[in-house]
């Protein structure tokens, strides 16, 4: 399966020419653009790890790229995506986010149902591969 | 036409006996609005042969303090404060016989936090006053000191996308179809399939409550169903408003308390519920951490002819304050009413903090929102993937875009519908942030992402021809330059 999280996840891959058209427009709005990876996309799994901290001073586009790289280096194995911040009153919170990196083989989610009272079943969606410990989920 | 007052002062003022409303103080061209007056845009069709400003005042003196007749016990109370104050009319830019008349209400006229108050003052017993031939509201400024008395939208465009974890799109939704006449079962079916393919969100129709084909409970069941199996499916947070309209509270709430115990992000409601349910659905929304989808039906009966009712710039405030968390707010292109420029000034009133006075817009006050959240117009009725580029060139990006023949009337069905709408919105924001002419070169980037997506050229084939031009029956009236005071 395909993890369809993100901004543009339904189109093929981005290459790093989109990326980094998309990082431009990120930093031609003012916004602060950070990397983050996870080896464990629950949708609910809102913290991913921080490439560092969010670059709120940079201004150009190959700078993140740089970085970009570094952390496929490291965590090429794993979910990585771009999100733009920004701060401007009355938002204060992510204006785009998007997958710039997944893994090779994406297995994809359980749905566990319980019986519970009357008709009603709760459901919990698990990730396949998170049942590992984190860093041993996607390398084989 | 903004002529001397004429009020008659001191003990005249409460003989017994008839006086005119423009003798009674309802007129009064020198005031100067407060920042905390309430103010409010009429438009007046007086009956032939009634002066227009006495109108304009009746209207003033009918929506606050007066009756037909001068009585005493005005005496008894601060009159001149509680009397409404028309201060300006204009003659309506070619519409002879008509006038706007601008007045203001003191605070201390409403009760705080109720729309329900408000409303019956501003369009009660004055739009059946028989002076006029017609009357309608066109536009209202609240002023801070009252906004800040309602809760506002129970959860906000920037929680919602928080929750949601969908940032820098347009949401994607479909109504199922056909509305009325699916089991639960099959109505379940629909949902798996349009959120598996790609939507965020489906929704059930305005009319479906709960009827011998499906009964609520069926509904919620087989839909939370769907939208755990999608989720499941794709990784994604999915949705779909099961609509808790009923016929008392207590029947809302409890639907509203089922869908939460299995897991719903969002609930929905009808307009014709009334604003004190859509008020209590608001605060139940805020306690239980839910999304609160308005559906605007009923609102044409008074929105859509230019002489006489409310105009929707006005539902839309009073539903910003009311706390819903989306609202149909028309699509400009699609099947249903909707000029450009107007629909232009509902969507800034539901999504700006401050919305400045844009007569072109149909907006004739600025008006300062106070940091209340933020409402989600959604556009719905005859929209189709081919029209990507337009929608969101009018649209804008915090907007959700319900495609449901669009979705469900693919031919190769309703997933394949799905993934073509979610490729094309995808394809356009891209290209979009590239700095591409995008609205101009629309049908080149639907055309280029169909290449590698399938659904999207069959989508693209049989919509190719779909349009909606007709002539708005609602435009805004106003000349370029301020129109001269006669």
């Amino acid at each position: 399966m395909r993890v369809t999280q993100g901004c543009f996840s339904f189109l093929p891959d981005l290459t790093d020419d989109q990326i980094t058209s998309q990082i431009q427009y990120c930093l031609d709005k003012g916004w602060a653009v950070n990397i983050e990876f996870t080896d464990d996309p629950h949708p609910r799994n809102t913290y991913w790890e921080m490439w560092g901290l969010p670059m709120f001073d940079l201004r150009d586009a190959a700078g993140i790229m740089k970085e970009l790289a570094d952390c496929r280096r490291v965590y090429g194995d794993r979910y990585i995506r771009i999100s733009g911040f920004d701060a401007s009153h009355g938002w204060e919170s992510v204006r785009i986010s998007f997958i710039v990196n997944r893994p090779a083989n994406e297995p994809g989610f359980g749905l566990a149902r319980q019986e519970a009272e009357g008709r009603n079943q709760r459901y919990s969606t698990y990730v396949y591969a998170a049942k590992k410990p984190e860093g041993e989920r996607y390398s084989s | 036409m903004n002529d001397q007052s004429m009020t008659i002062r001191g003990k005249d003022r409460y003989k017994a006996g008839v006086l005119a409303y423009k003798q009674m103080g309802y007129w009064e061209p020198d005031y100067v609005p407060k920042d905390t007056d309430v103010i409010a845009l009429f438009r007046v069709t007086p009956q032939d042969g009634v002066d227009p400003t006495e109108a304009c005042a009746a209207v003033a003196g009918e929506s606050s303090t007066a009756t037909w007749t001068v009585v005493w016990t005005d005496r008894l109370t601060a009159a001149e404060k509680y009397r409404a104050k028309c201060y300006r009319v204009d003659p309506v830019p070619n519409s002879p016989g008509s006038y706007f008349a601008y007045i203001a209400y003191d605070l201390d006229l409403f009760e705080p936090g109720s729309i329900s108050n408000l409303t019956a003052s501003i369009i009660g017993n004055v739009f059946g006053f028989k002076p006029l031939k017609a009357l309608r509201l066109e536009d209202m400024r609240l002023p801070i000191a009252y906004v800040k008395t309602f809760q506002g939208p129970a959860t906000g465009i920037v929680v919602e996308r928080e929750r949601l974890d969908k940032f820098g799109r347009p949401l994607l939704g479909a109504t199922v179809k056909p509305k009325l006449g699916l089991s639960g079962r099959n109505y379940g079916r629909v949902v798996y399939e349009a959120l598996k393919g790609g939507l965020d969100f489906t929704k059930d129709d305005e009319n479906i409550n709960s009827q011998p084909f499906m009964h609520w409970r069926e509904r919620f069941l087989y839909c939370m169903e769907a939208v755990n199996r999608a989720q499941a499916a794709t990784g994604e947070i999915k949705g779909t408003y099961l609509n808790v309209t009923a016929a008392t509270m207590e029947d809302m709430y409890e639907r509203a308390d089922f869908a939460r115990e299995l897991g719903s992000n969002i609930v929905m409601i009808d307009l014709v519920i009334g604003y004190t349910a859509i008020q209590s659905m608001a605060k139940w929304a805020r306690r239980n951490d839910m999304i609160l989808h308005l559906h605007r039906a009923g609102h044409s009966t008074y929105t859509r002819q230019r002489s006489h009712g409310v105009s929707f710039r006005v539902i839309a405030k009073w539903m910003r304050l009311a706390g819903v968390d989306h609202i149909h707010a028309g699509t400009v292109v699609g099947k249903l009413e909707g000029d450009p420029n107007t629909t232009r000034g509902y969507y800034d009133i539901c999504r700006e903090d401050v919305v400045p006075e844009n007569l072109a817009h149909g907006i004739f006050f600025d008006q300062h929102w106070a940091s209340l959240n933020k409402l989600m117009p959604v556009a719905s009725g005859g929209i189709h993937a081919g029209q990507m580029h337009q929608l969101l060139d009018l649209l804008g990006e915090d907007v959700v875009l319900q495609f449901g023949g669009g979705t469900i009337g693919h031919p190769r069905g309703i997933q394949a519908g799905a993934t073509a709408n979610r490729v094309a919105l995808e394809a356009m924001i891209l290209a979009r942030n590239e700095g591409r002419d995008y609205v101009h070169e629309g049908p080149e980037i639907l055309a280029k992402a169909a290449q590698t997506c399938t659904p999207l050229r069959e989508a693209l084939e049989v919509w190719k021809d779909v349009t909606f031009n007709y002539e708005s029956t609602d435009a805004p009236d106003f000349v370029p330059t301020p129109s001269v005071a006669v």
